[in-house]
């Protein structure tokens, strides 16, 4: 239970996927211009990661490695987060309306989030157990969705403000996410195993 | 494109006008994550550039096979085939360029550059001007990945060009103690990637001015 904490707090906090693994910026700079659809691409990002993050851990577990064939992967991973999403689209589509509203026009473009299959890689690399790599991916999602509606709520606050024309949109886009990253520089100090007691 | 164009024009678009990073601004978290040293974006832009070219022959040549339905799972499958060779030879013959890039390199697969000039580019054309567009877009993409890298490389370390797989240790430019290590850290490297392209606008408003309404488009952001 403690094991789970730590990855919880490491995953969200310390390594946050985007202000300091650095994935899935395009995402990030692209959603992000109100509150509003950025809660939404969060609750997608979530959402999909989670469910990535136990599948992959399968395809991994039950069919690369007994049959040895770990080269394969790269190819494997994509191939099913792209099928998972388009699943998970027609699923709540067909099933639940309200939510298929809320998240559908975000799911596409979570196939080429490269967190998604960041954090596929990551667990396996770090030699999870099924549990933990879906704690995993679920905690990665929300430290990207904590960093993308901190980032919106900056960004509708900055619309008002003079900036030199050469720096609009995406250069001061970039400079306000490194302020962002350097706040959370500070969680890198954070002793997270001693925090929950281990 | 409609009309065929000459490679060397094809070629010099992705270093310079349709500069990938720089200009389309597509395939920011590799080029933040990787810019530490000069050697690790060389590494980074060569194994990018092998994936573009390989895709987009591939795909160019599977273009009139391919049905359109299915033609972005077709592309996929192309692309993270070359991810895994380049994995697997850096792994072999670079362990230690492997070990820096560390996720970047199977990640090459949702690289939007690579999917962009799929689709944009080499499902529309021929073989050989998709692979000069593959060298060219790889080409530019390695010259901003070399730029940030030439930036921040010495400010964060003191060194240039080190570079451990060639048992090369730099070349030391000043004292580690002036050294800004907050430059090689993730915020160092949003910030100077959002300045330098910063710079290259202004530049480019400059260039536009003087050369009078020659009609360049300002760049669109993002790439989704």
């Amino acid at each position: 239970m403690k094991n789970l904490l730590v990855i919880l707090f490491t995953q969200a906090l310390v390594n946050n996927f985007m202000l300091s693994r650095i994935l899935g910026a395009c995402p990030f700079i692209g959603v992000s211009q109100q509150v509003e659809t950025a809660t939404g691409m969060s609750m997608a990002v979530v959402f999909v990661m989670t469910m990535a993050s136990a599948i992959s851990w399968l395809v991994q577990n039950l069919i690369l490695n007994p049959l040895n064939m770990g080269y394969l992967q790269t190819v494997s991973f994509i191939l099913v987060i792209a099928a998972l999403v388009q699943f998970i689209e027609m699923f709540l589509k067909k099933n639940s309306p309200g939510l298929y509203k809320a998240l559908g026009i975000y799911l596409p473009l979570i196939t080429t989030n490269c967190a998604v299959l960041g954090v596929a890689i990551i667990n396996i690399n770090e030699g999870y157990n099924l549990v933990e790599a879906a704690v995993s991916g679920a905690a990665a999602g929300l430290g990207w969705g904590l960093a993308i509606v901190l980032f919106a709520a900056i960004r509708e606050r900055m619309r008002l403000a003079p900036i030199p024309k050469c720096m609009e949109g995406f250069p001061i886009a970039l400079v306000t996410t490194g302020l962002l990253a350097m706040a959370f520089l500070g969680f890198s100090g954070f002793d997270v195993a001693r925090f929950v007691g281990m | 494109m409609s009309s065929p164009s000459p490679l060397s024009s094809i070629f010099s678009n992705g270093i310079g006008k349709e500069n990938p990073t720089l200009r389309l601004l597509l395939g920011m978290c590799p080029t933040i994550a990787v810019s530490l040293a000069v050697s690790n974006g060389i590494g980074m832009g060569l194994a990018a550039t092998f994936v573009l070219v390989g895709s987009n022959l591939c795909v160019s040549l599977l273009r009139k096979a391919t049905p359109n339905e299915i033609r972005i799972p077709v592309f996929i499958v192309v692309i993270a085939t070359f991810v895994t060779v380049v994995d697997l030879v850096m792994n072999a013959y670079l362990p230690q360029l492997h070990q820096v890039l560390g996720v970047f390199v199977p990640l090459i697969v949702v690289n939007c550059i690579i999917l962009a000039r799929a689709e944009a580019f080499a499902s529309k054309n021929g073989p050989l001007a998709s692979i000069v567009d593959g060298l060219g877009m790889g080409a530019g993409f390695t010259f901003a990945l070399v730029l940030l890298s030439a930036i921040r490389e010495p400010l964060g370390t003191g060194i240039i060009l080190a570079a451990p797989d060639l048992g090369f240790e730099g070349i030391r430019l000043f004292s580690k103690e002036y050294a800004a290590a907050i430059v090689t850290q993730p915020v160092g490297g949003f910030i100077s990637l959002g300045l330098l392209i910063g710079a290259v606008n202004l530049l480019a408003e400059r260039g536009k001015g003087r050369a009078g309404r020659r009609g360049s488009q300002s760049p669109q952001g993002g790439c989704h």
